[in-house]
């Protein structure tokens, strides 16, 4: 083998070895893992459909993950366990149907796997997604206001219209209603619950 | 100076300079359009940056539009850096690098000029999907599914004109810097391929999904962006200086290290996340053992420059691209250091993450972007740089800005982390302690944006404007050029 050769046939080698070890024999040992069947028939983890599905769209397309992780490390690395984000810490079982998974690498907000168990009010999620500030004084999380409809017709007053707290109230003749999205996003943070105990980790 | 073999250092001799120019002229016009088109995306990626920065510490800056959130500005900066900067000055480098080591006229011409102008409409593309809601939230592949199909189309026109130009080489001996060139052209496309297929087409399901991200995107530096970094530096060292590459065997050693670690190191990544240990462990051995090859490239370069440190003061290219080099030592040392357990325990999930990659891909890749360009763009146009005083501010306001810009987000990042791993600490005071800290990351963010600026300035006067006073190589003190080491 000359020395052309061996530089092709080295640098190929050297990627497809690392391609496979990184991704085809993972795939292999975790590919076909399956949901947990609990006795009364119910499954966890669960596909999302309908409003949690589109909320997940709307996750991605606003890249939330940007900012907020979803996996707990296990206990004695970090404090996540400490801080609440969990009982227990993630594991692959717990993304089988996740495409992709949304484990994010930044927490400039906090960890987001157990949310709908930390906080299970819409009422909350809808103002804090509206104004940050309001439910969370001192977050740099940007407003989503985009995300809801302003009615100033003199109209009855809509069941899901947010009901501001007195010092935040825009005023009498001021309606803000969630939109499709903003409530399609609500119902998916509140999916957000990787409890459910697995196999994996031992009580 | 060996004939046969035209190790790329020394005094042109009359032979070699009517070779050179030819060469040189062949690639001009491509090479010409891959550099401006990415220094364009430089500026464009420059404001996005910005905004992000700005919107961390002032969350309703342009905060009424879904367009501009920060969760589509930032991989909209991500995006245009990698693919628009990056990318396609990293190609024309490469073309460029490519033709003279194998002493070619560049093949192709039309194809490659086609390429870059597809290149512009696919980076402008994607970032547009990514404005408007379609990204998909993958770190460094947020371009949707079918766009990454028109990249692997021009990444196969790229790959096989660099081919063809080794293939029809000219001279027996393959310089170090051709290996890497041939690594980037070979693993580059291969990586793309497998990422998307992977992850866009679900061939990996699940967390496997995380596992090939990582992978992709810890080789877009490892496996593309270094390789085309180091060929430039251990291209351009020998040729400025005069003198030869220290040894030859350390050279060989740092390749091969390089290309059988590197590409193992992604899954440091997800230390602490829901994958099989050995898989974060393997990550963990491959960024270790990536101090072989960067040690032997440190003291390979550090040798080469030994006692000749005073032409920093003269050349700018130099300048730029020793400036490159000891980040690539520096960022690759902290790198390693940061796939331990005990110290990604804190790093992890913090700003300190986002300073050492901005100490990769700017203060190492960038730098020696700059400084090959500035070297190339004499040699393409037949024209000198208008003015020493521009180049010299680019280089103080970027080495200055990003300075500021890795020491105040590794400090705040890592009292972020300590902070965030202590339960007693309320989550909102990890926010608000790193508030002072982001607005130092705006401010060198506006002192980067200032040098880019000043650089394309310089470069549309040496490639649109006609006539040149400028006599001779443009140096930062001309009284003290005595080698003619520029050639």
């Amino acid at each position: 083998m000359n020395r052309v050769t061996l530089l092709y046939v080295g640098i190929l080698f050297t990627v497809v070895l690392s391609f496979a070890g990184l991704t085809i024999v993972p795939q292999q040992q975790l590919g076909s893992l399956e949901p947990i069947v609990n006795d009364d028939g119910t499954e966890y983890p669960i596909e999302p459909t309908g409003l949690v599905a589109h909320g997940r769209t709307v996750y991605i397309s606003l890249g939330c993950m940007y900012c907020h992780s979803q996996q707990v490390r296990p206990p004695g690395f970090g404090a996540d366990i400490e801080r609440g984000w969990g009982n227990r810490r993630t594991v692959a079982r717990d993304h089988i149907y996740d495409r992709p998974p949304l484990l994010g690498t930044m927490r400039t907000g906090p960890d987001l796997a157990n949310i709908g168990l930390r906080q299970p009010s819409s009422d909350w999620h809808l103002l804090h997604l509206y104004n940050p500030e309001i439910t969370s004084p001192g977050s740099i999380m940007p407003p989503f206001s985009f995300l809801f409809d302003e009615l100033t017709l003199e109209i009855e007053r809509p069941y899901d219209a947010l009901s501001f707290p007195p010092e935040w109230d825009p005023g009498e003749d001021v309606i803000i209603v969630p939109t499709f999205d903003a409530r399609a996003l609500v119902a998916y943070l509140k999916s957000l619950n990787a409890s459910h105990t697995v196999p994996e980790v031992p009580q | 100076m060996d004939k046969d073999t035209d190790t790329p250092y020394g005094m042109p001799e009359p032979s070699t300079v009517t070779w050179r120019e030819g060469v040189d002229r062949s690639t001009a016009v491509v090479v010409m359009a891959f550099v401006a088109s990415s220094v364009a995306w430089l500026l464009v990626g420059s404001g996005f940056a910005l905004v992000a920065s700005i919107k961390l510490h002032t969350p309703g800056f342009l905060g009424d539009w879904a367009w501009l959130t920060f969760g589509r500005i930032r991989p909209a900066h991500l995006n245009t850096v990698i693919y628009g900067w990056g990318s396609m000055a990293g190609i024309g480098v490469l073309l460029w690098l490519t033709a003279r080591l194998c002493r070619v006229t560049l093949p192709f011409r039309l194809p490659l000029l086609v390429a870059c102008v597809l290149w512009n409409v696919a980076v402008a593309g994607g970032t547009w999907s990514i404005l408007a809601g379609h990204g998909t939230s993958v770190e460094w592949l947020e371009f949707p599914y079918h766009w990454s199909f028109v990249f692997a189309g021009l990444f196969a026109i790229l790959m096989f004109s660099a081919l063809t130009m080794f293939t029809r080489r000219r001279v027996s001996h393959i310089y170090v810097s051709q290996w890497y060139l041939l690594g980037s052209v070979l693993w580059f496309p291969f990586l793309y391929a497998q990422g998307n297929a992977l992850i866009h087409g679900n061939l990996a399901t699940g967390v496997v999904q995380a596992s090939a991200n990582w992978w992709f995107a810890h080789n877009v530096l490892g496996l593309w962006f270094t390789p085309i970094g180091l060929a430039a530096v251990y291209y351009l060292l020998p040729k400025i200086l005069g003198r030869p590459i220290h040894s030859y065997y350390l050279s060989i050693l740092g390749f091969w290290t390089l290309a059988l670690f590197y590409n193992w190191a992604g899954t440091h990544h997800l230390i602490g996340g829901p994958i099989p240990a050995w898989l974060v462990t393997v990550g963990t051995v491959g960024s270790v053992m990536m101090f072989i090859p960067v040690t032997t490239v440190a003291i390979n370069h550090h040798m080469t420059t030994k006692g000749h440190f005073d032409k920093l003061r003269i050349s700018p290219t130099l300048r730029f691209i020793v400036f490159g080099a000891m980040s690539y030592t520096v960022v690759s040392f902290q790198g390693s250091l940061q796939a331990l357990r005990t110290v990604n325990e804190v790093s992890h999930f913090t700003h300190y993450t986002v300073a050492h990659a901005h100490l990769g891909v700017y203060s190492f890749f960038s730098m020696v972007m700059f400084g090959s360009i500035y070297y190339i763009g004499p040699r393409l146009t037949g024209r000198e740089w208008p003015s020493a005083a521009l180049i010299k501010g680019h280089f103080w306001l970027t080495a200055v800005g990003m300075a500021m810009y890795w020491v105040g987000l590794t400090w705040g990042g890592w009292f972020q982390g300590l902070a965030m791993n202590n339960p007693d600490i309320p989550f909102m005071d990890t926010v608000l302690m790193m508030i002072p800290y982001l607005w130092s990351r705006t401010l060198a963010g506006v002192l980067m944006t200032i040098g880019h600026v000043v650089f394309a300035v310089s470069l549309w006067r040496i490639f649109w404007l006609r006539a040149s006073d400028v006599k001779g190589p443009t140096l930062f003190d001309p009284s003290a050029a005595v080698t003619g080491g520029e050639g």
